[in-house]
C-alpha cells in the first residue's frame, strides 16, 4: 500500500517534469548570460541576469511586435465574438432547413490547413493592396476563430432554459430583444471562454503572419523567428523573447483549463 | 416546405434566424470560400509571381498531372504519414499512462498540480516550440546531449543529421500533444459509472484487466477524435517544424504543409502550390466529413 502511494506519487511528479521542462528551460535560459548559455554541457546553476530583458524591451522591433499581435488578437476576438454569437444562438434555438450542413460547414473550418488559404489569400491581398496590413491578418484570423466561437457558444446557450425565451415572448420581446436581454448576460461565461480560446489561437498563429507581413505589422511570433538567422544567434534574447510570448498565453490557458479539450476538440468529449 | 413551419408557428419570423446568422455566414464565404476558389482557379493556370511578363495562361490539370507524378511531393506526404506514425503512439501510451496516473484517488495535491501542468505545453506559442527545441537539440550546448551523456551515450548533431532532425522535432511535437491525448483520456476515464468502477475493483486487482474490460469501452469515442484531430492537425503542422528545421536538412524534416509553402513563397510556383494545396484540402474534406460523421452521431 505504502509503496503504491509512493509510485503514484513518484509518477505524478515525473509528469510534471515531463510538461514543465522544455517551459522551464526557456525560462531559466531567458535569465543566463551568452557565456553560461554556450557552456557546454549546459549549466544548471547559474547567476541569473535580466539583461536579456532589458535588451528586448529596448529593441523597437520587439515592442512593436507584441502592440502589433495585441491589436489583432484583440480586433480578431472582437470580431469574431460579435459575429459568431448571433449565429450560434441561431444555430442553438432556431429551426431552418440546411441547419446541420451550416453548422458542419462551420465546424470543418476547424480542419483546414493554413496553407490552403493563405497561396490564395496573399494573392488577393497582393492585388488589393492588403499586404503588411493589421486588417488582413484580422480578417484571416476569423477562418478559425469563427468556428470555434460558434461552437462554443452553440453549447452555452442551449443549456439556457428555453421557458425564460418564452415568457419573453409572451410579454412581447422580439427575438433581438431576447438575444439581448436573455442569452447574451446568462451565456457569457461561453462567450468568455470562446473568446479566450480566440485570443490564444490568434496570438500563436504563425504561417499567415509570416507570409502576409512585411516590416511594419510583423508580429510576435514572426519577431521570434526572426532572431534564427546569422551565426552566433543571441540565444538569450530569443528565450526572453519566447517567454514573454508564451506567458500571458499561458496564464489566459490556465483560466479555461477545465474546458481546454472541449475547445480544442469542437465537444468530442464532455 | 414553408408553409408547414409557418403552421407549426414557433414564435419567430421565417427571416429571423437569416438575420442571425447572415453575418457570420457572409463573413466565411467571403474569407473562406472566396480564396478557396480562387486558389481552385490558379492551380489551373501556370503562376509563377517572379515571371509576370510570361502572364497567367491557364494550362488545364497540367498542374495537377506534375504534381501527381512529382517524387518530392509523394515524398512529403509519406514523411507526413511517417511522422504521425511516429508520434501517435507515444502519444496515445503517454496519454493514457498520465490519464490513469491522474484519474487514481489519492495525492491530492500533487495529482491537481499535474493535472494543471498539463495545459502548459498545449498553450505554448508553436514557434515559440520550435524555439525551445533548437536551444535544447543544439549539438555544442544542447540539454538533451547532456541527457544522453549521463546515460552514457554520446553526443549526436541532431538538427544537422537526417534522423536526428527527424526524431527532435517527433519529440517536440509529442511533448507538446501529449497532454492532449491525456486530457481526452481522463474526460473517458471520468465517464465511467463509480459504481461500475468500484464493483470491477474488489473483482480483479489486475489493472489491465480493468482497463480493458471496464474503461476501455468509454476510451473509445475519445480515441476516434484523437486518431482524426491528430492527423488533421499533423497535415496542418508548420510553425513548430518550419522554426525549427526549415524541412531540413535535405528534406529529413519536409512535411506537406512546410514543402507547400516553399514551393508557393520560395520558388513563387502558385499554380503548383495551389494544385498542392487543393490536393491537402480534399484530403482534409473527407477527414473532417468522417469525423463529424463518427462523432457527432446525436447532433440534432
Amino acid at each position: 500500500m505504502m509503496l503504491r502511494r509512493l509510485l503514484h506519487g513518484l509518477g505524478l511528479v515525473v509528469v510534471l517534469c515531463f510538461t514543465l521542462f522544455p517551459f522551464y528551460w526557456m525560462v531559466s535560459s531567458s535569465f543566463k548570460d551568452q557565456t553560461d548559455l554556450l557552456a557546454s554541457p549546459p549549466v544548471w546553476l547559474f547567476t541569473p541576469t535580466l539583461a536579456n530583458y532589458a535588451d528586448i524591451f529596448a529593441d523597437e522591433k520587439v515592442f512593436g511586435a507584441i502592440v502589433n499581435s495585441l491589436i489583432i488578437a484583440t480586433l480578431t476576438t472582437a470580431l469574431s465574438v460579435l459575429l459568431g454569437a448571433p449565429a450560434a444562438y441561431a444555430l442553438a434555438r432556431f429551426d431552418f432547413r440546411g441547419k446541420s450542413d451550416l453548422w458542419f460547414w462551420f465546424i470543418s473550418n476547424r480542419m483546414i490547413s493554413p496553407i490552403v488559404l493563405a497561396l490564395p489569400v496573399y494573392l488577393l491581398a497582393l492585388q488589393m493592396n492588403l499586404l503588411d496590413t493589421h486588417l488582413v491578418l484580422v480578417l484571416i484570423y476569423l477562418t478559425f476563430n469563427l468556428p470555434i466561437v460558434v461552437w462554443i457558444c452553440t453549447d452555452q446557450f442551449r443549456s439556457i432554459p428555453i421557458e425564460l425565451e418564452q415568457a419573453a415572448r409572451l410579454d412581447g420581446a422580439n427575438q433581438f430583444t431576447i438575444f439581448r436581454k436573455i442569452y447574451i448576460p446568462l451565456g457569457l461565461p461561453g462567450i468568455a471562454v470562446s473568446a479566450i480560446f480566440s485570443f490564444i489561437f490568434s496570438w500563436n498563429e504563425l504561417l499567415y503572419a509570416l507570409v502576409l507581413t512585411r516590416r511594419s505589422v510583423q508580429t510576435a511570433p514572426v519577431i521570434a523567428t526572426s532572431f534564427m538567422s546569422g551565426y552566433e544567434l543571441p540565444w538569450g534574447k530569443i528565450m526572453a523573447t519566447g517567454t514573454v510570448i508564451v506567458l500571458p498565453v499561458t496564464v489566459f490557458a490556465l483560466l479555461v483549463s477545465k474546458h481546454m479539450v472541449r475547445g480544442l476538440t469542437m465537444g468530442a468529449t464532455k | 416546405m414553408g408553409q408547414t413551419r409557418t403552421k407549426l408557428n414557433p414564435g419567430y419570423g421565417r427571416w429571423t434566424p437569416f438575420w442571425f446568422l447572415a453575418p457570420a455566414v457572409f463573413a466565411l464565404l467571403v474569407i473562406g470560400i472566396y480564396p478557396t476558389i480562387s486558389a481552385l482557379v490558379t492551380s489551373f493556370r501556370r503562376y509563377n509571381i517572379t515571371r509576370p511578363r510570361d502572364g497567367f495562361p491557364f494550362v488545364g490539370f497540367d498542374n495537377y498531372i506534375s504534381v501527381l507524378s512529382d517524387q518530392t511531393f509523394w515524398q512529403s506526404l509519406g514523411l507526413t504519414t511517417q511522422f504521425f506514425l511516429t508520434v501517435l503512439p507515444f502519444e496515445l501510451l503517454f496519454g493514457i499512462c498520465i490519464a490513469l496516473l491522474l484519474h487514481q484517488p489519492g495525492q491530492g495535491l500533487l495529482r491537481a498540480l499535474a493535472r494543471v501542468s498539463l495545459v502548459v505545453p498545449l498553450a505554448t506559442t508553436y514557434a515559440v516550440v520550435g524555439l525551445i527545441g533548437r536551444l535544447v537539440f543544439n549539438r555544442d550546448f544542447g540539454v538533451a546531449n547532456q541527457f544522453l551523456d549521463w546515460v552514457g551515450i554520446g553526443g549526436l548533431d541532431w538538427l544537422g543529421s537526417t534522423t536526428g532532425a527527424f526524431i527532435a522535432t517527433a519529440v517536440m511535437d509529442i511533448w507538446q500533444w501529449t497532454p492532449f491525448c491525456a486530457l481526452i483520456f481522463l474526460a473517458g476515464l471520468s465517464m465511467v459509472p463509480v459504481e461500475i468502477e468500484e464493483a470491477a475493483r474488489l473483482e480483479t486487482t489486475s489493472k489491465l484487466a480493468q482497463l480493458r474490460y471496464v474503461q476501455l469501452p468509454y476510451l473509445l469515442p475519445g480515441l476516434t477524435a484523437m486518431l482524426i484531430l491528430r492527423s488533421a492537425d499533423i497535415l496542418k503542422l508548420f510553425d513548430m517544424v518550419f522554426v525549427m528545421t526549415r524541412g531540413g536538412p535535405g528534406a529529413a524534416t519536409d512535411l506537406v504543409s512546410v514543402y507547400i509553402q516553399r514551393v508557393g513563397f520560395r520558388i513563387f510556383d502558385m499554380g503548383t502550390a495551389s494544385a498542392q494545396a487543393i490536393l491537402l484540402l480534399i484530403v482534409t474534406i473527407i477527414l473532417s466529413r468522417l469525423y463529424i460523421k463518427l462523432i457527432y452521431k446525436e447532433i440534432e
